[in-house]
This record gives structure tokens, C-alpha cells and sequence, in this order.
């Protein structure tokens, strides 16, 4: 059994130089947008410098991150919201982030389904985005495809993490302004005071306010604001919003929160504060995955470290400093 | 190159690995008035379980919108099932959007039910390749990963 094909020749398409592809992205061209995000996520040496040259023209960007449970409608409320600031007349960037098989590597990116209408505006991009082994509910190049939509004139730009657990919040070291959507009829007010996901919001949302369990939720979550809702140095307070994508309520309310987050942030200084983390976070994350890289590469060196750990004559934290070469630096693990 | 001979390179091995041109990504969609979607979401598992990225979009998509679609993801191939009977238009519909977008270095592998006597208007819109219904799953991914060895990276 055979695939019919054409008699013509099999399409052909040569690879352009990443800094030609500069100019194009800072003039907002979508094929050149995209196709540097693809060279993001493959981490070509070749890409380096142009996505260097990309981050010099970043900055300007609101980037907001929303999460939420799988299910609660994360990918829903990000199609409102693309129609709700696009009416105002801003270009709006979705990067949107969904697991990748632990087995095949593979993955079903399955955002643009809830997105099709408001993603085929010529006001917004939307890049589906996997995450390629990475934890904490984004892919490691997701803040580089940010970087790029950025540059390019996008803002706000909103980061879907994947759905999450308990304990997934990257989101929050990546983004200026944390949505956290959570969905009516799961849990209980001590779910509500737990440590982790709801912590991060600067913002709660409840989904499918429509249902008459989401009023529940919703007390639960104020509930838990009076038992002291501010995050360490800061003077907001995060409001709870009921909303609902299917009758539309509420959606311009969120999208209002959003802007007044945004403004708090830079008339109170604390964006200052949040930059700063946000560069901490993707030094080390980087640093993380060059560190990765090496010791991918250095096989042969690698299993000589392997046998010791394995004869006993090394603890693994003693071959890991002498990877980082780091041998002589005290015990510290 | 002639026909024969491309369908034979189509069915020989798969390039060793994907390390030499990188992930896949590939967006599934249905295209118009066609609510069968089960085909669509088998073949979507198929190309996720041989380590493909599928950006999946769900039912109705007009091609203007899946073409919008596959060049904010940059996939290298757009795979398109139809059962409603209307391919030959709405092919030639999908192939115009690509050449007007300068994106006609993405693949159109179609599937579905697509009578032979079709086959020729769909090569002139651009189409790559026709996965017939009775393909097996090895196939689909041995025919996505030649026509992306061939092609390059991009």
C-alpha cells in the first residue's frame, strides 16, 4: 500500500538566517514572528544571537499569566479576553501551554479550539506551545516567545499555562499580573486557605458563572481574602470576579482588573520589583538548561562519574560539583 | 521525479530520527460543513504517539482560518479530513490562502474519502499527498516525516 503523490517535485524551502528575520518581527510580521518562536523552542546556537537582539527591543509588554485547574476554562476565558482588549484597540499575544507525552514526546495542542474565532483576528497571535519535559506549568521557551511578541508590539501578552495541581506556579515568576481561574463545585473553604496555586493570584477569577454553584466558590475565595490576602510588599488586594464566557458576563470587569493591576504596578514601583524576579528566574533557568545541555553532550565523562557514584566511591553531590567544576568549593550540596 | 517513484520513497523507512530536522508540528483541522471528527482525532493520537506536536482545531474551520492558524504555529504540515464531499473546492480554497500568505512551503496531506477521479484537482491545488482511508498508522507518519526530510528545516 502506497500514498498518492503528485508528479511534481516535493515542496522545497530554504532556511533564512535568523537576523534577517529581526527587522521583520520588530515590523510585526506574523510569518517571521512565528517562525523565530520555533527556532526559540528548538534552541539553535544559529537563533542565539537574533533572540538577543530581540530582548533589547522587549520591555514594553503587560504579560499576564492565567492558570486554573485542567478543565476550568483557561483557554474560554483567554478567547473573551482576546475580543475584550482587542475592542479597546490592542494587539493581543496568547501563548498557550499544553503537556507533551513523557512517553512519545509528542503532544496535542488543543487550545485553538475554544479560540478559533477570536485567534483568526488579525488583532491577535496565538501560538500553541508544548511543553517538552519541562515542569511547572510553562515550556522552557515560553518567556523567549514572549520576548518575540514583544518586540514585535503585542500587549498584553497572555501565558495559558497548562492545566495545573496544587503547586504548579512558575506562571508567577514569569508574568506581571497572575489571573488564577478556578471552576465552581470543586472543594470546599479549605481548599480555599491551602498554600500554593491560590496564593499567586493578583487576581481570582471564577468560571461558568452561569452555574449556580459558582456563588459558593466565589464566598470561599473572599473568605479566604480576609484572612489576609496581600503577597509580601504589596498594597493590593486581589479581587474575586465571577465570569462567565458563555453570556459574556463580567469578561470587560476582568479585563478592567487586569489594567488597574498593571497600573498598581507601576505607579506603586512594585513592577520594578517584579522585573527584577522574572530576569532572576530566567538566568537561573537558563543557566539550568545549558548546564543540561553539557551534561547531555559529555557522555564519556559522565559515565566515568556514574561508575564511581555507583562503586560508592563518590556521592552523587560531590560528582555533580566536579561536573560543575566546583570540586574545591566546600561541602555545600 | 515520477510518480511511481515518489510513492516508493513514501513508503520506505522513516528517516532515522527527527534530531535532523526537529520536532513536527503538524495542525489537524476540518475544514466546512463536516461534523465527522472521529477520523481527525484518530489521526491527531497517531502523530502524538510517534512524537509529533499536533495543533488540533476542532470542527468548521472556514481555509482562510486554518491557513491564519498554521502560519502563527509555523507547522510543517497541514493535514485536512473531509468527508462531506465538497474537497475539490474547498482545497483549492485552502491552497489559494496559502500562496496569497507566502506559506506554500507547508505540506497539504489530505484524508478522508477522496474519490480517485479527484485526485488531479487536488494536486493542482497544491495538496501533497492523499492518505487513502485504508492506511495504516505507520504510513501517515512515514509519509509526513519523507515530505519534511526532503523539504529541510525552514
Amino acid at each position: 500500500m502506497t500514498v498518492p503523490m503528485p508528479s511534481r517535485p516535493v515542496k522545497r524551502a530554504a532556511y533564512r538566517p535568523s537576523m534577517e528575520l529581526v527587522p521583520e518581527i520588530l515590523a510585526g510580521n506574523v510569518t517571521a514572528i512565528a517562525r523565530m518562536i520555533t527556532r526559540a523552542e528548538a534552541g539553535y546556537a544559529e537563533a542565539a544571537p537574533a533572540l538577543a537582539e530581540i530582548y533589547r527591543h522587549t520591555g514594553k509588554a503587560h504579560i499576564v499569566g492565567i492558570t486554573g485547574v485542567p478543565g476550568a476554562g483557561k483557554s474560554t476565558l483567554v478567547s473573551s479576553l482576546i475580543r475584550a482588549f482587542a475592542s479597546e484597540g490592542h494587539k493581543v499575544g496568547v501563548v498557550a501551554v499544553d503537556p507533551s507525552s513523557p512517553f512519545s514526546g509528542g503532544a496535542i495542542l488543543g487550545d485553538r479550539v475554544r479560540m478559533s474565532e477570536a485567534a483568526s483576528s488579525s488583532q491577535a497571535f496565538v501560538r500553541s506551545m508544548a511543553t517538552r519535559g519541562h515542569l511547572g506549568g510553562l515550556a522552557r521557551s515560553t518567556l523567549q516567545a514572549v520576548d518575540v511578541l514583544d518586540a514585535a508590539g503585542y500587549s498584553p501578552i497572555i501565558i495559558e499555562t497548562v492545566g495545573v495541581g496544587q503547586d504548579e506556579v512558575e506562571v508567577v515568576t514569569a508574568a506581571h499580573s497572575t489571573v488564577v481561574l478556578s471552576a465552581p463545585g470543586l472543594g470546599d473553604d479549605i481548599q480555599a486557605i491551602k498554600a500554593g496555586i491560590l496564593e499567586i493570584a493578583d487576581i481570582h477569577a471564577v468560571s461558568k458563572a452561569d452555574k449556580p454553584e459558582a456563588s459558593a466558590t466565589v464566598s470561599a475565595l473572599r473568605g479566604m481574602m480576609t484572612l489576609g490576602s496581600e503577597r509580601a510588599g504589596s498594597s493590593w488586594t486581589p479581587p474575586v470576579l465571577a465570569v462567565s464566557a458563555v453570556s459574556g458576563e463580567r469578561i470587560g470587569e476582568l479585563r478592567d482588573a487586569i489594567a488597574r493591576h498593571w497600573a498598581h504596578l507601576r505607579e506603586s514601583g512594585e513592577l520594578a520589583e517584579r522585573r527584577r524576579g522574572i530576569c532572576r528566574t530566567r538566568i537561573l533557568g537558563a543557566a539550568k538548561h545549558l548546564f543540561q545541555r553539557k551534561f547531555d553532550e559529555r557522555t564519556g565523562e559522565i559515565a566515568e562519574h556514574i561508575q564511581a557514584v555507583v562503586n560508592r566511591d563518590m556521592d552523587p553531590a560531590g560528582a555533580a560539583r566536579l561536573l560543575l567544576g566546583w570540586a574545591n568549593e566546600g561541602q555545600a550540596t | 521525479m515520477d510518480k511511481a517513484s515518489m510513492a516508493e520513497q513514501t513508503s520506505g523507512d522513516a528517516p532515522e530520527q527527527d534530531a535532523t530536522i526537529g520536532t513536527i508540528r503538524v495542525l489537524v483541522a476540518k475544514l466546512g460543513l463536516d461534523g465527522h471528527d472521529r477520523g481527525a482525532k484518530v489521526v491527531a493520537r497517531i502523530l502524538r504517539d510517534a512524537g509529533m506536536e499536533v495543533v488540533y482545531t476542532g470542527l468548521y474551520k472556514s481555509p482562510n482560518e486554518v491557513v491564519a492558524a498554521a502560519v502563527q504555529e509555523d507547522v510543517d504540515v497541514i493535514g485536512v479530513s473531509l468527508l462531506s464531499g465538497s474537497h475539490v473546492p474547498l482545497f483549492r480554497e485552502l491552497g489559494r490562502c496559502l500562496r496569497e500568505e507566502k506559506a506554500d512551503h507547508i505540506f497539504v496531506v489530505a484524508g478522508g474519502v477522496i474519490p480517485e477521479q479527484d485526485y488531479a484537482a487536488l494536486w493542482d491545488s497544491g495538496v501533497d499527498a492523499i492518505v487513502p482511508q485504508e492506511a495504516r498508522a505507520e504510513l501517515i507518519v512515514t509519509t509526513i516525516r519523507n515530505l519534511i526530510a526532503a523539504r529541510g528545516r525552514v
